[in-house]
């Protein structure tokens, strides 16, 4: 039975698309007979949740290897997808379009980093994780290494960025059910939460496996149709992504025009998480500082990905060595097709506002004429988007519209004035993507506890069925305090993205490479690089970062980039502590060897 | 043993394929967006040059740079005889 899934597999996806699309169409058609926007939202994100909860259901089981790796059975391409369903988070979703729309040239950092890591991940890391045979990163750190200590430092740097993380994908799954369910935040939060564990709670890594591959079919479709659409109904062009150079150019004629640079910055009266266009798009810092500010977080965040637990455990799963590397190759091509439109709906979102030219221009015209546009005043209501005529003379000016980045995603279909079915379908996309990023940290969370924390320090005799229920219990526990952190709204979405990223390498990044390609390096070295490593970076978060001490940033080193501090503390540690103890015993150092070629057995024996 | 020769091989040539790999990634990580604001005096395809290379142009190469790596671990694990039986 499961033999023949694996076999199925592409057409089974193969089926669920096409039944996807019909679901669309048949949106469609309700909506021009006369079904209301409200219920078509509902229907969207109702339907697709109730999806995913059946493959969840459908992926139950009682094996620890399947609970864990999902059996090591997943092939490559659909690994790739997993992981790009797994890696694009509500952030990546509804977001980064409205970060590029508002930073410009500079936000593309994290474009560049969140794509480049991956290159680290297929040369340094997935491979060798796969060929050793854990089933968490604490337990790649803990058996090379050995002893207690290092897998209990592995596990509470993994707790915490991955917790870091996870609140702030529950927040989005809570805000986007709010709005298109119409219930409060508070209560959208736990309805997410019921969602995400519906998917994960069964089946652990298998069900997280084949809800991942369904959801980033959802998201990818629902971020590529409405920008292909929007781009070809404006004449922009048949494929979007080649053709925004000139929109760019543009731009920057209207920047000029407007004189942005010169424009007072108004901020009384402003609502908050609200902002007026002050920074050029295209252009890039004259000075050395905006260069090393640009390449110092491309850095963080690119070691970030290649030390983030649940997407390096995505890699565990694939039948071989060779599928791991290709399934990195799979997973950024994946995430690509995402990456690369971003930057092109920001432009042509951008475009479509400024441009008094075209005729959703806004800014130049009348106040009162944009204040009777439907879009407008939608997203106005809900305290999104707002108009200050600062300088009284009923003229829209550019420092005087006020926006949330998240219209960038939300709106464009609005905006261009495309059927309502696709802002339902937007939705869907971005629960999806929320979704089954939230899956994947809240299983790397509670299985690192489970299997590192419990199984392997506490109680290492556990039964399976004790050790799968202690799983699940976790897992419920970590996603309600998850879901309680999100519902007091503490952190805006990115800021809390990118923080995770910087412990991740502040305590990771260097014991799990070093583990595989130094020999030499030791217990002790690998213990004082993950201590300092993350000591230092979270002081010195703690000591810039505006929500607790705020001091003036050392070398433009702000609270996005402390893993700048952390990685050398734990590099330097490491390297040092490992030279002044002994070398590993002979029987690590071969399995170091071990690793190091794809053929043979896993390092670890499967029933561990 | 024969098989340590080969394993020394195997190792060497892995290591080099990584240096290359990260020597490569490096540029488009680091030193061309370093430049971004000199490459933007430059066009392509209608794009300002370092932007495009922010918003494009390191992407594309990394996708192709991981295909090309994954291909070429694959044959020097089989030229040695490292290479997992299918």
């Amino acid at each position: 039975m499961k033999g023949a899934f694996i076999d199925n597999l592409p057409k089974v996806y193969g089926l669920y698309t096409g039944g996807f699309l019909i679901f669309v169409l048949l949106m469609a058609v309700l909506e021009q007979m006369g079904v209301g926007a409200d219920t078509i939202g509902i229907l969207f994100v109702a339907f697709t949740i109730l999806i995913y909860a059946g493959i969840g259901w459908l992926s139950r089981t009682m094996q620890v290897d399947a609970y864990y790796v999902a059996g090591r059975q997943v092939p490559a391409v659909f690994n790739g997808m997993a992981t790009a369903a797994d890696w694009m988070s509500g952030a990546s979703f509804v977001a980064m379009a409205g970060g590029i729309y508002f930073g410009g040239h500079g936000y593309l950092a994290f474009v560049v980093g969140w794509t480049g890591g991956y290159v680290l991940v297929a040369s340094l890391m997935a491979p060798y994780l796969r060929k050793f045979g854990c089933y968490t990163v604490p337990d790649f750190i803990g058996t090379r290494y050995g002893g207690n200590l290092a897998r209990f430092l592995a596990v509470v740097i993994l707790v915490v960025a991955s917790f870091t993380y996870v609140t702030a994908q529950i927040n989005a799954t809570g805000t986007i059910a709010s709005r298109a369910l119409q219930i409060p935040f508070e209560v959208g939060v736990w309805f997410g939460l019921l969602g995400i564990l519906l998917c994960s709670m069964l089946g652990g890594m298998r069900a997280v496996t084949w809800t991942q591959v369904a959801q980033y079919i959802v998201l990818i479709i629902a971020y590529l149709v409405p920008v292909f659409w929007m781009s070809n109904k404006q004449g922009f062009g048949v494929i979007p992504q080649l053709v925004y150079g000139d929109a760019v150019m543009r731009i920057g004629e209207l920047e000029a025009m407007y004189n942005m640079a010169d424009l007072p910055k108004i901020t009384e009266g402003v609502k908050g998480g609200l902002r007026a266009l002050s920074v050029p798009h295209a252009a890039a810092g004259e000075s050395a500082m905006s260069s090393w500010k640009f390449v110092t977080l491309v850095l963080c965040m690119m070691a970030g990905t290649a030390s983030l637990p649940h997407i390096l455990m995505r890699y565990f799963t694939t039948p071989s060595v060779r599928a791991a590397r290709n399934s990195v190759a799979w997973s950024l091509f994946f995430i690509f097709l995402l990456y690369f439109t971003a930057p092109a709906l920001a432009t042509f979102t951008k475009l479509q506002v400024l441009d008094p030219n075209l005729a959703t221009g806004i800014i130049g015209k009348a106040i009162s004429e944009v204040e009777a546009l439907d879009w407008i005043q939608k997203w106005a209501n809900v305290g999104f988007l707002q108009i200050i005529d600062a300088n009284g003379d009923g003229m829209l000016q550019l420092n005087e519209f006020f926006m949330r980045g998240d219209i960038v995603v939300l709106a464009t279909p609005e905006i261009a004035g495309l059927p309502y079915v696709i802002s339902g379908l937007v939705a869907a996309g971005g629960m999806a993507a929320a979704m089954s990023t939230a899956d994947g940290l809240l299983l790397a969370i509670a299985n690192a506890l489970s299997h590192d924390l419990y199984y392997k320090i506490i109680d290492p005799k556990a039964e399976t069925r004790t050790r799968l229920l202690v799983a699940r219990i976790l897992l419920i526990a970590i996603g309600a305090a998850g879901a309680f952190v999100a519902s007091l709204k503490l952190t805006s979405i990115l800021g809390a993205v990118a923080w995770a990223f910087d412990f991740a390498c502040s305590g990771l990044f260097f014991p799990i490479v070093l583990g595989i390609w130094w020999k030499r390096a030791n217990q002790a070295g690998a213990v004082a690089g993950m201590l300092l490593g993350f000591a230092a970076g979270s002081l010195y978060l703690y000591w810039v970062a505006p929500a607790f001490l705020g001091n003036e940033p050392w070398l433009g080193i702000d609270h996005l980039r402390f893993g700048i501090i952390g990685m050398p503390v734990s590099l330097i540690a490491m390297v040092v502590v490992t030279l002044m103890t002994a070398e590993p015993d002979a029987e690590t150092q071969a399995m170091v060897d071990e690793i190091r070629v794809p053929v043979g057995e896993t390092v670890i024996d499967s029933s561990h | 043993m024969a098989n340590d020769s080969r394993r020394e091989e195997h190792w060497a040539r892995t290591k080099r394929l990584m240096i290359i790999t990260l020597s490569i990634w490096f540029i488009f990580s680091f030193v061309v967006h370093w430049f971004a604001n000199s490459l933007n005096a430059f066009t392509f395809m209608g794009f300002p040059l370092g932007f495009y290379m922010a918003a494009q142009g390191s992407e594309v190469i990394f996708v192709i740079l991981i295909v090309w790596f994954a291909w070429s671990q694959h044959n020097i694990d089989k030229d040695t005889g490292f290479a997992e039986e299918e």
